[in-house]
Parts: C-alpha cells; structure tokens; sequence
C-alpha cells in the first residue's frame, strides 16, 4: 500500500511533532545548551570510536512500513552509547522522496535516510549533507563498490551504506518444478524458455507500470546486457544521446521480446504482476528482489535468476543493486553522536540488528552473519559479490526529473512500440535541456 | 461599505447612538463627522486588514513570485544558484515539452467539458429529484455526498484497486474480462476514443479518470443545489403548476431563473475544479496520457533536483487560464450589480 499511495496526512504528523520537538527544546533550551557545552569538553568532535558523544540525535527515516520501521528501531536500541537520546522521525516513503529537499534545508534531523550513487552525490554537491571521510576512516568490512558509491564530485563520503537488494528474474519454484523449466544462460535460451511457457499457456513474463517506474527496470537489465555498465552509466549521467543505434538497439530487443510479456503493464500494479507469478499464471518477472514480500507464501516460493547473456562481449555480470543508507546533514545539531550513529550503522553488529526485522534486503558489510540469511539474501548476496558493475536503478542513476521523462516514454514505448524513433528523438531533446539546466544550477 | 458614507442608512443608525453615547470619542475639532468611534474603527482595520494581509501575502506573493520564478534556471536550493533565463522556459514548454503541455491543456479542457455537461446538471437533477421530499431524502443525500468526503487514499484504493484493477477489479469480473490476454486495461491504455489531430485526442484511461471525478463532483453540486432549492419561495412552483406548466417548464422557468445566484456559485466551482484538478489523477499514480497542468507543476518543482523555473511557467500557464475566467466572472457579476 505505501508503494502506492502517498499519505498526505503523513507530512502533518511529522510537522506536528518537528514542532513539539522545537517547542520543547525552545523550553529546555538551557537544558540542551548545557549538554552541548558540556559535550565540548572532551566528545564535541568525532573521536573515531563509539562511546563519548552525548545529548539528542534525531534521526529523519522513510521506513514507514512495518519491517523496515522495526528494523531501524533495532539498529538504534543496537547503539552501544547510552549517553545519547535518539529520536525517529518516520515519515512515509513517498512523502519522505518528494519533501527530501524542505527536509535537508531544514536540517532538523542529524542523520538521514537515503540512497547511493547520484543521489546523494547530487546532495552532497549542493553542500545539504556533511563530509563523513572520518566516519569512513573508521569503517572496515565494506567493499570499495560500496566507498564508491558514497564519494561525491570532490571525493570525499557522504553516505553510509547499510542494506541492498537486487534486481533479478523471479518465478515460482511450484510452476517451475511442475514444468521442468531450467534457468536460462544465455539470451536464445530466455526465448526458448518463454516460447515453452507460451504453448504451456503460462504468459512468460508478468509486466506490471503503475507509478512508471518498474519497467525502467527491463530497460536498465537490456541496457546493461547489450551496451555493458560503462556505456549505461554514460546514458545515465547525461552523456551518451538517446539516438545513438546502440540505444534503439535496446528498444529493438525489446519490442521483439513484448509479445513474451503481459498486457496492459500500464494500468497493473507491480504486486498485482507478482500475484500472477505467485499463482502460476506468468512464469518470470524482472523485478527487484522486494517482490518476495508479495505475501508470505510467495516468499517460500520465489528464487530468481540473474538476467542472462545476450552479447558473449558485454557478459551477464552487470546488474541493478540499490544500496540504501544514511546521511548527516551539512549542520548537525549533534555532529559527534550522528557521527558515532553512522559508523554504527556500517557495523554488523547494527546490520544484523536491522536484518532480524528485516529480511527482504542483504546487509552491506561482509561481517554481518550470513548464516541467519534465507535462500533468496544469500543468492542476492552472492549475485552481488560477484557483479562486475553496480547500478542503482535508473532513478537513482540520473536526475529525478529525467528518471520521470524516462518513465513517460518508457510507459509509451510499450503501448506502441512502433513509434519509438519519435519518442527517442523526444526524449533526447528533454535530456539536453534537462541536463543544461541542472549544469547551471 | 456604502453604508459607512450615509448617515441616514438605517444600518448605521446603531453605530450612530454608541458614538454618541461614547465620552471618549476622539473625533473633535477640525476632524469631519464621523460615525466611527476609535474602538470601530479599529475593529474595522483589522477586519479589512487582516483578510486583505492573508491574501496578499498567501496568494499574490506566491503568485508574483511563481511569475518571477518562470524566468529563472534554479533548482530550489541556494538563491545563489539562481539564473535569469529571460524567456527561455516558456520558449522551451512549446519546443522540448509541448507534447506534455498540450495533453495537458486539452485534459484540462476534457474535464472542463465532462464536468460542465455531465456531472454538474446530474448534480442539478439528483438535488432537485431528492428536494422532493422523497421517502429515505437523507440515506439519498448521504450517498451521493458521500464521494465528496472519503479520503483520497480511500478514493483511489476504491478506484484503483477495487474497480478498475485488471483481474480482480469490479468492472472486469462483470465484464467477465479477466482471463490473460483479454484483460481491459482501464488505467493503462492510452489509446485515443476522440483523436482531434495526430498525437492529441482524449486518451482510454483519462477517461477512466474522469469518472471518478464526476463521481465526485456530482455529490459536491448536489449539496450546494439543495441548499438554493430550500430557500426557493414555494408559492413560486404552485403558481407554476396553476398556470398549468408541467416539471420541466417549471424548472426552466421558474426554479432555475430564481436560483441564479447558486447557479453562478456552480459555475465558479465547476471551472476552478476542472482547472485546478490534481488529486484523483495523483492517487491513480498518473498513468501515461493523463497529464494536466497541475500534475506538471508538481512534477517539475516537487522532490530532488527540481526545476522551479519550469515548474513555475507552467503555474504561471494555470494561473493565466484561471485568470482569464475570474476576469470574465468579475465583469459579468459587477455589469449585474450596476445594472
């Protein structure tokens, strides 16, 4: 539901208790004052280890559902410093994405949700979220894949990654069994396999647009099959044209490969898409790894495979895996203890705290206990260990407001196909100007 | 306010007796006559004061600034981070983004069209069937008033999920469209049932939106009409019905004639909803082919990396269409009263 539906009361809640919280500290401002001049006695600044900072941190997060709640919930009452007071702010995820920018000019919280890669370089670009090069210092047991996608435009880490998913092919172990399918290698054995699917009259894949997002989803995996990470990254970043032969190429492919998917992907949810896999009437979907939380039956049925080779040169190793994480605003009010909170998050300690409410997602630090991990964290484990490029999905690799004139010719391209030259040359006029403005800004 | 100038006006007469009952009374001397006492004329500064501050400050800054705005590249963050463009943004919605921009007009003119033909004069039939005093009047009323009430996350669970989901939506099973392949995709397809030249026509789906919009607004005219039917003199209708005119002439020439201030009020509302349309189209996540003015509003200026100076040239293409209406409203209103 939070998927779907923004909640406009959301936002109210949380002004309303942003201002009690300001009322309150306008009251107890000589409280606060004193514990901050006491803190500059000795825990002011980042010691590099847990344990001396104190006062309030407060905590701006998106994770309204359930699980993720919980398991934020578990990373704080984690935090070996009991000196310091944390408070939650838990907004709803859409209302969090579309105010993120009043929440960090605000910088009412200290430590923030967000994504990797573009988004928070874009941020910490605009001076929003404060340099933690030291929290990092401190960091060990992630991969420099994951450093990589915290560092902005100067060099220096703005992010700390916490949990990730993958995007792969998923099915129903059931259906499969039932029908003796094998997870395909290669290309020509994906369209051997749904050519199989359509005279067992299972629609190969469930296809599902609403929010014009998911299918950016098919576009990435064509993209990074048939061009490779480098070149994706390029188009990403506003580089490459969308005219270019290599990208029509990936629009060929896939209008060769819609008549293996469902109809009317436009107007069906990604959970009603998953829904059918679930009950046998489609036999894959290309969707992130979150569509195991479908419902609990699913959850025991679902494995999935990465999306296979389609060009021997390119290789099968790149794929979406979007990393989630936290951030510290340029002005924390309590910079050690949101420091001391960052570097927390990127322990296992904090990460298997945070997985044992959680476990649809993978933790980011290789120490975190693997053995508590069910099939699918350990294949998305796996999978990820062994890419040899990460994206994090297209609307997180490119400025939101391309991501949207992405998802409109996307959406179009699928209902009529025929007319995808238009919408390319479209398409790359909006990037032009979409990319000139943010240039200048 | 006229009263204020004329002593005589019976109105005023009130005023006239506290002034002079009042010792303190400031006005002497040189100072003309006045019927204003200190005490009112301060209570009528903050009256006029006070409502005349909102509305600048609430509506024409904002709108003066969303003016400003459209001839700037600024991406909301630093004011430093601001660039004059002169007129490139609006040279830009009708180069790079004039598909978006002409949909969107012309849905707005879509929803203009089905509002003011279909569900305001349902509106205006169902308030003047149920102001018959019909058996269970208030169980009717209650449900047609009810879309008006629910909350949009209800709304569009109700339309999205319950009635045009492609398998287990209402409308499929009864259609008995469910099975794959020949599932109705209300939401999603964007082909065209009116095409007026090439790419732009009235899209399957907005169609699709449009009806929970006369849904809704078919119950919000109910009420307003009602209320006007109540206060209409019912000697009017029995004079009617003695001269022998049947329901029809005798809502066309009696009730309807009568009601005229309502009436404007249902025309006022029914432009401003179709111009300013934004929410069922949102909850129905704005699928492709559904975009109007305000959805490009948000989408340009909501969320990271936004760009106020686009953004805000398709405010200021709002507010010039509501602009344009309040003009023509105005004058029509102010030519009766002079009249």
């Amino acid at each position: 539901m939070s998927n779907s539906y923004p909640q406009p009361g959301a936002w109210d809640a949380y002004v309303a208790r942003r201002s009690v919280i300001k009322g309150g500290a306008a009251v107890g401002a000589f409280a606060v004052g004193g514990s901050v001049l006491a803190a500059c006695g000795g825990g002011d600044t980042f010691s590099g280890e847990i344990g001396s900072a104190s006062g309030t941190l407060n905590i701006g997060s998106n994770a309204s559902d359930p699980a993720p709640q919980a398991g934020l919930q578990a990373v704080v009452n984690a935090f070996p410093n009991a000196d310091v007071d944390v408070v939650i702010n838990t907004l709803d995820h859409n209302t969090y994405q579309e105010n993120i920018t009043t929440i960090l000019q605000a910088q009412d919280d200290d430590v923030l949700a967000w994504f990797a890669g573009f988004r928070n370089k874009f941020f910490a670009d605009q001076g929003l979220v404060g340099d933690i090069s030291d929290v990092w210092e401190n960091i060990t047991g992630l991969g420099e894949g994951f450093k990589a996608a915290s560092t902005a435009s100067d060099g220096n880490q703005y992010f700390v990654p916490t949990s990730f998913y993958t995007w792969a092919i998923n099915y129903s172990k059931k259906l499969w069994g039932e029908n003796g399918y094998t997870e395909p290698t290669t290309s020509d054995e994906l369209i051997g396999l749904a050519e199989q699917m359509m005279s067992d009259g299972v629609t190969p894949f469930a296809f599902a647009n609403d929010g014009k997002w998911p299918i950016m989803g098919t576009f990435d995996a064509l993209n990074l099959r048939l061009n490779g990470y480098d070149f994706h990254v390029d188009l990403m970043g506003g580089n490459g044209s969308w005219t270019d032969d290599r990208v029509r190429n990936v629009f060929t492919t896939w209008e060769s490969l819609l008549p293996f998917h469902q109809e009317g992907a436009n107007g069906r949810t990604w959970q009603e898409a998953a829904t059918d896999v679930e009950e046998g009437r489609a036999g894959m979907y290309l969707l992130g790894t979150f569509a195991a939380s479908n419902s609990e039956a699913f959850a025991a049925d679902m494995d999935f495979f990465n999306v296979p080779e389609f060009d021997s040169a390119i290789g099968a190793g790149a794929l979406d895996a979007p990393i989630d994480g936290f951030q510290m605003v340029s002005e924390p009010t309590n910079e050690a203890a949101a420091k001391e909170m960052l570097l927390h998050m990127s322990t296992p300690l904090a990460q298997d705290a945070y997985l044992s409410e959680d476990p649809s997602v993978v933790a980011s630090n290789s120490g975190a206990n693997t053995s508590v991990y069910n099939d699918l964290q350990k294949k998305s484990s796996e999978l990820a260990s062994a890419a040899t490029g990460i994206s994090q999905f297209l609307d997180r690799d490119t400025i939101p407001d391309f991501a949207g004139a992405c998802g409109d010719m996307f959406a179009e391209f699928i209902e009529n196909p025929g007319g995808v030259d238009g919408m390319l040359a479209d398409l790359e006029e909006k990037k032009v100007a979409i990319f000139a403005d943010f240039n200048a800004g | 306010m006229t009263s204020l100038q004329h002593p005589s006006d019976a109105a005023s007469s009130s005023d006239a007796t506290v002034s002079e009952a009042d010792p303190s009374s400031p006005r002497k001397g040189r100072r003309r006559y006045s019927l204003l006492t200190g005490n009112d004329r301060r209570v009528l500064q903050a009256m006029v004061g006070v409502p005349t501050f909102l509305h600048v400050s609430l509506i024409w800054v904002p709108a003066i600034c969303t003016f400003l705005l459209s001839f700037t590249n600024w991406n909301g963050f630093r004011f430093d981070n601001m660039e004059f463009v002169g007129l490139r943004n609006y040279k830009q919605l009708f180069t790079v983004f004039e598909k978006d921009l002409y949909e969107a007009l012309l849905n707005n003119a879509w929803v203009l069209i089905f509002l003011f033909v279909i569900a305001t004069p349902l509106g205006i039939l169902v308030a003047y069937i149920l102001d018959k005093n019909l058996r269970g009047t208030a169980v009717y009323q209650s449900v047609f008033y009810f879309p008006v009430v629910l909350s949009l996350a209800v709304v569009g669970f109700i339309w999205k999920s319950v009635i045009y989901s492609p398998r287990q939506g209402v409308l499929n099973v009864l259609l008995n469209r469910t099975e794959e392949g020949n599932q109705i995709s209300w939401l999603g397809d964007s082909d065209q049932v009116i095409t007026l030249v090439s790419d732009y026509g009235l899209s399957k789906n907005f169609l699709a939106i449009i009806a929970p919009m006369i849904w809704r607004h078919v119950g919000y005219i109910m009420v307003l009409y009602l209320a006007g039917l109540k206060a209409v003199d019912p000697s009017l209708r029995e004079a009617a019905a003695i001269d022998g005119s049947n329901e029809w002439q005798s809502f066309k020439n009696v009730v309807f004639p009568s009601l005229k201030p309502v009436n404007i009020v249902i025309l006022v509302i029914t432009v401003i909803e179709a111009l300013r349309v934004f929410d069922i189209i949102d909850v129905l996540n704005n699928p492709i082919g559904t975009d109007v003015l305000s959805i490009l509003v948000t989408e340009s200026i909501l969320g990271e990396s936004s760009n106020v100076g686009r953004g805000s040239a398709y405010g200021v293409m709002l507010l010039m269409l509501c602009f344009g209406f309040v003009v023509w409203y105005l004058r029509s209103t102010f030519r009766e009263d002079d009249a």
